[in-house]
């Protein structure tokens, strides 16, 4: 019994400092708890592995719609670009003396495709798009790269798996090598 | 070096074609100062002030006071330059500080150069929130008020786009003044909390790593940042030169990055996310990524490199009349402070010191001034400047040589302005 109590005391002790630790006695300590609910209607970012993604799916044929709807007027027929940037091509021009950078020749993770299209695209109509209509407009714009094919559905569980073909051509500048 | 072999050379000079000490300022006064100097917007004829006249002004009272000043009418030209957006939009590009119509190092909040990627929003700071959480003990919620009451520091520091300079890149050099070049870095006084105050409150997980940085712009603007640099010198900046933010500058709160590129100083700033790895934005994979001739890309570029402009003369600012002038101009790293710039006249064959006007500060733009004696030929004028690593600034052959001409951004090269006989000024790559 000593024993336990004594393993009890460490215990909490070590508990204590923890939340010593995580209050920050020194600080104004002025920020309010956030709930689970405020948290998740703002947390948008999806990182590469996924996590984060919403219920829903969608394939090429559907985003092809949404696309002629929201996207074509910026962005040109399939991607083609004009009068802003172009989405589709280029793959073999980046070591060339005119690089067309593009979803399909340049960005190294499918998941970007999904959070940068959702949290800003329409550009005049920001996080107007419902899920399976991102999920559709992503496999839309990979499949025109010829990433994926047309029938593939992309959702939570295949869209991290997308292998991007530029994934293995980035350089990681940070952190700075040791000397 | 015996004056004799080169009587035509002053013994004041300090490199070849004109380039003095600066002391020449100091013992001879402003009286050897070319006629007129260099030539700015005009201003208008002031005539009728020349002595023995009376101006106008002094025959009666002035205005009176105001709420909130504006620059002399007669500066109403001194605008932001290179004003460019997106096809179709209006917020969606870049507007460019004129360097070349400053003087000093603190940039007027009114013409700090704006890069936005989706407008600058209009925020209510009474309803803004700023929100943290991910890998913390306690994720938690900030009004503006309640971070005000926070300790706050004060810094003097620049700020600079990793596009700036770009239109260097180009086969041939564009004809444009040095602001429009250039001007995608301005230096101001910011004034906030550490980030990491806050983030010890909330209390970080052991996995925490990197956070996420989100705007409340409409394309909810947002990058990932390296845990020790956070820990290191971030701020979340509520004051700019005194003032509370500009809109274009981030009202009503926005995380400042000393010496990184500037768009990780997300601005409208509403949400941390820490995490355990870079989330993979579209700002920090097919944006502000660089293009190495090879076809790879270096990411994560952070730190802007060692710089100097020369800011007068140079483009729009002609030469009216051979004599004595100050060449001036700004130099600064985003590793720390710089120690020496060097000036030449003649195209890099000479270099001669200039000298460094305090304050000399870390990660901040440095005035550097020299003295030159322009004898009415061409000239070709070049800054190089070194920082506290050992770092020099490269020349654009250098530069290139090593990345090529499509990385798009972090250009530092070594900038050269042309001097004609007639005293016109223009980009050359010399």
């Amino acid at each position: 019994m000593y024993t336990r109590s004594l393993a009890s005391c460490v215990a909490l002790a070590v508990v204590v400092a923890v939340i010593a630790q995580a209050r920050a006695a020194d600080g104004p300590n002025l920020g309010r708890e956030a709930t689970p609910a405020e948290i998740g209607g703002w947390d948008i970012s999806i990182p590469p592995d996924g996590s984060g993604l919403p219920p829903g799916g969608g394939t090429a044929a559907a985003g092809a719609a949404v696309y002629a709807a929201k996207c074509q007027s910026c962005h040109g027929e399939k991607g083609a670009g004009q009068p802003n940037d172009r989405l589709v091509g280029g793959q073999g021009t980046l070591a060339g003396p005119t690089p067309v950078r593009t979803i399909g020749s340049y960005w190294p993770y499918a998941t970007t495709v999904f959070d940068y299209v959702r949290r800003a695209m329409p550009y005049q109509q920001a996080q107007s798009l419902t899920n399976d209509e991102v999920y559709a407009l992503t496999a839309y714009l990979l499949h025109l790269n010829g990433v994926i094919a047309e029938g593939d559905v992309i959702n939570a569980q295949t869209l991290p798996k997308v292998n991007m073909p530029n994934r293995d051509n980035f350089i990681l500048a940070y952190p700075p090598r040791s000397r | 070096m015996p004056s004799s072999s080169t009587p035509s050379i002053p013994p004041e000079e300090v490199a070849a074609n004109g380039l003095l000490h600066r002391r020449i300022f100091l013992t001879q006064g402003v009286a050897l100062i070319g006629a007129g100097g260099l030539t700015v917007l005009s201003a208008g004829s002031a005539a009728a002030a020349d002595p023995p006249d009376m101006p106008p002004w002094m025959r009666a009272p002035g205005t009176g006071m105001s709420g909130y000043g504006s620059p002399a009418k007669y500066e109403e030209k001194i605008q932001r330059t290179g004003i460019v957006s997106q096809p179709g939009t209006t917020g969606s590009g870049a507007s460019r500080t004129p360097l070349e119509h400053l003087n000093g190092v603190i940039t007027p909040s009114g013409l700090h150069f704006e890069r936005h990627h989706g407008g600058v929003p209009d925020i209510d700071p009474s309803v803004h929130r700023l929100l943290i959480h991910g890998l913390v003990k306690r994720p938690l919620v900030f009004t503006m008020d309640a971070l005000l009451r926070y300790p706050m520091v004060s810094r003097i520091q620049f700020i600079e786009c990793s596009g700036n300079s770009r239109p260097n890149l180009s086969p041939t050099p564009p004809a444009a003044s040095c602001g429009a070049i250039h001007g995608l870095v301005s230096c101001s006084e910011w004034t906030g909390v550490p980030l990491a105050i806050l983030l010890e409150e909330a209390g970080s997980d052991r996995g925490a790593q990197w956070l996420l940085a989100e705007g409340a712009d409409a394309p909810a603007m947002s990058r990932s940042i390296p845990m020790a640099k956070v820990m290191d010198d971030a701020l979340l900046a509520f004051y700019q030169n005194g003032e509370r933010l500009r809109p274009e500058n981030g009202y009503p709160v926005r995380l400042f990055l000393p010496g990184y590129e500037g768009n990780m100083s997300v601005k409208w700033l509403r949400r941390i996310k820490v995490t355990a790895v870079p989330t993979m934005t579209k700002d920090e994979t097919s944006k502000y990524t660089d293009l190495l001739a090879s076809g790879k890309s270096l990411m994560f570029t952070y730190p802007m490199g060692v710089k100097s402009v020369i800011t007068a003369p140079s483009p729009g600012l002609a030469l009216k009349a051979p004599g004595l002038y100050e060449i001036s101009g700004l130099a600064w790293s985003g590793s720390g402070k710089i120690t020496k710039v060097e000036v030449s006249a003649d195209g890099a064959r000479t270099w001669g010191e200039a000298a460094l006007a305090e304050p000399v500060l870390s990660k901040a733009l440095t005035r550097f001034r020299m003295a030159w004696r322009w004898d009415g030929g061409p000239a070709v004028l070049k800054s190089r400047a070194r920082d506290e690593t050992g770092a020099l600034q490269p020349t654009r052959e250098q530069l290139v040589g090593d990345k090529g001409t499509q990385i798009s951004y972090h250009y530092n090269a070594i900038q050269s302005w042309g001097v004609a006989p007639s005293g016109e000024v223009k980009n050359v790559y010399a």
